[in-house]
């Protein structure tokens, strides 16, 4: 019992940490059709994710599939660190699957610059993923920029939610 | 009868040019530029206002005989009518001039494109007078002759004659608006030339970029790529035999050099990382290009017929883009190592790294000009502007004041700056042009919406 306590201790925790972060943004992306995040059921049915597949790991994460950047800024910080925990153990779970990284930018920087920031941003993620454990090898970084956001509108908020670097577990 | 014979011997003279070069060549006029090393050029903002009250007519270029091509099936006549709307559309786009074009204007007989009505013309204030033929040659080509007079002094200043392969009318039209341009301005010509872009379609979220050309005016406007891999960023070699830009092909983003007469493409540097802001060099013989290793952008060369790349930079920053001098000797980029995106000047080998850009805010896609006087960048102090400086980073001035201007590139003169604009919210992208004193401010008009273009430089 007691552990259970201490448990959503932690767990509010990184809630607070979460809700002060610098530039959260104050909604999740609506998440682009292959990176579904399927409300966390229950008991797992045969109908759910198939553990080891992408739909699982993006079960499993709970939006911490996907870290987020100030403006023109790589580092990882502590709620991106929590984030890329929990990634890093589901990969340790599966160490057959592979992984896809993607550096994505907000669309207030140049295009080519942000091709070069998007691929620090993969990276920065990759290199915290590599830190914990998981093998370099199975990890790929891609960029896009500014050509893929996921929030649409020119505003702060918008901005927030696609400067960000993605996990895809590769089925 | 003797009027006859002179316009004959007019026309035989760009025949005879012609006759050695290959079937379909366009001429080359001979250069008239003025010598652009130093001195006029420092202070090349003229101020553009004093060519608005220039008159100029340009009727309907005449023909000898009405005759079905495969530029007009109505005929040379109509062809002639077309001649002279893009030639005033060339001169008025720009700002610089206030053309009446065909549609208003009486059309002038054959014999009369060599001996001017003068009276008909002062009549109605024109100040200057484009006079032309288009004729139907045996061969299936066509001559087209182009002459300007002064209508006050009633003599001519420049005539010039193209023997063009019917596909290839407009260009006859575009080298004839040069020829008016580049009399009367003192400026080297550039309409005669072509821009490559990226045609955007569909949603801000799923966006289709193609890589898409056309010439100065929008015309012949045509999709390379299908849209199937994103396509950015790309630049026409010097000779206009291919185009270089950058993919999403093979899932990460790489460089390739797509050969518009086979339509076939190829790898600049294979390998695993990504590679990007490809460019060329002057003499067509090297492309440089940034390439993230770890997460860490550099700018490389490399042959264009490919091996062993060369690594000109090696901050731990963002090293990206690039432009060379005119000359091929120096190279402005941009890096971020001191903290932000500011612009730099290097030798072409790498050496002598030095930021320029003190003047606050950041600075990115740096493009030097053709006449080397100059570099256009784009500024950004919260909104992005389109901006200019000297190459020794004095000198800024603001070309544009919109939301998001990006991605200057010049006109072959250095007279006009292209770049893309993109709308607040919905993304939307599209191409703009301005001359050097921000005033004539401009849209392309595209078929859809359209970003990073480039302009080649005049069509060999």
């Amino acid at each position: 019992m007691k552990r259970l306590v201490s448990l959503a201790a932690l767990a509010a925790a990184i809630t607070v940490a979460g809700c002060s972060k610098k530039a959260e943004p104050e909604q999740l992306p609506p998440p682009p059709a292959t990176v579904e995040t399927a409300a966390p059921r229950p008991t797992p049915t045969p109908t759910g994710p198939v553990p080891g597949s992408n739909a699982d790991f993006m079960a499993q994460m709970q939006g911490r599939s996907v870290i987020f950047f100030d403006t023109d800024k790589f580092d990882i910080d502590a709620d991106d660190q929590a984030a890329l925990r929990a990634q890093a153990q589901w990969l340790q779970r599966y160490p057959a699957k592979r992984a896809t990284i993607e550096g994505h930018c907000d669309e207030r920087g140049t295009r080519e610059y942000n091709i070069a920031l998007g691929e620090r941003r993969a990276n920065a993620a990759k290199n915290y993923l590599v830190s914990l454990g998981v093998d370099a090898s199975r990890i790929n970084t891609v960029s896009y920029g500014k050509e893929r956001p996921v929030a649409l509108g020119s505003n702060e908020a918008a901005w927030a939610q696609n400067r960000r670097a993605a996990t895809i577990t590769i089925d | 009868m003797k009027q006859y014979v002179a316009l004959i011997a007019l026309i035989l003279a760009p025949v005879a040019v012609h006759a050695q070069e290959g079937a379909g060549a366009l001429s080359v006029p001979a250069t008239n530029a003025p010598d652009d090393d130093e001195g006029g050029l420092s202070g090349s903002v003229t101020d553009d206002s004093a060519w608005q009250d220039l008159g100029i007519a340009i009727p309907a270029f005449a023909t000898n005989a009405n005759v079905s091509t495969a530029a007009n099936t109505e005929g040379t006549a109509a062809l002639g009518r077309e001649l002279a709307r893009v030639i005033t559309a060339d001169l008025r786009n720009n700002g610089l001039f206030r053309p009446v074009g065909p549609d208003s204007l009486p059309r002038p007989e054959y014999p009369e494109i060599t001996s001017p009505k003068w009276s008909n013309w002062q009549a109605r204030s024109a100040e200057m007078l484009v006079q032309g033929y288009v004729r139907a040659n045996d061969d299936g080509r066509l001559t087209v002759g182009c002459y300007l007079y002064d209508v006050k002094l009633q003599n001519e200043l420049v005539r010039e004659g193209w023997v063009v392969p019917p596909s290839d009318w407009r260009r006859a039209a575009h080298k004839c608006a040069d020829l008016v341009y580049s009399r009367l301005s003192g400026e080297s010509p550039f309409f005669d030339s072509k821009i490559a872009y990226i045609a955007e379609t569909g949603p801000k979220d799923r966006r289709i970029k193609r890589l898409a050309i056309m010439d100065s005016d929008g015309a012949n406007h045509r999709f390379i790529t299908n849209g199937q891999a994103t396509a950015l960023t790309p630049r026409y070699s010097p000779d206009y035999k291919q185009i270089v830009y950058l993919s999403y092909l093979n899932g990460n983003p790489s460089i390739y050099i797509y050969d518009i007469g086979t339509g076939k493409q190829r790898l600049v540097a294979r390998n695993n990382n990504p590679t990007f802001a490809p460019r060329w060099s002057p003499d067509g013989k090297w492309i440089l290009y940034s390439m993230a290793v770890g997460g860490n952008t550099d700018i490389y060369r490399v042959s264009v017929q490919g091996g062993q790349s060369e690594r000109l930079t090696d901050s731990p920053g963002i090293d990206v883009g690039g432009s060379y001098s005119p000359d091929g000797s120096k190279i402005v980029f941009e890096s971020d190592r001191s903290g932000s995106q500011q612009i730099y000047v290097m030798n072409a080998d790498g050496t002598n790294q030095r930021r320029i850009s003190f003047f606050g805010g950041r600075a990115a896609t740096p493009e030097w000009s053709p006449r080397g006087d100059q570099i256009a960048f784009t500024h950004i102090v919260g909104n992005f502007r389109i901006a200019v400086m000297t190459p020794d980073g004095k000198n800024v001035r603001h070309l544009t004041d919109s939301w998001q201007d990006e991605a200057p590139t010049w006109a072959p003169n250095g007279r006009i700056v292209q770049f893309f604009r993109n709308a607040r919210n919905s993304g939307e992208a599209s191409l703009w042009q301005v001359d050097l004193t921000g005033r004539n401010e401009r849209r392309l008009p595209t078929p859809v919406g359209a970003s990073d273009p480039a302009w080649g430089p005049v069509l060999p």
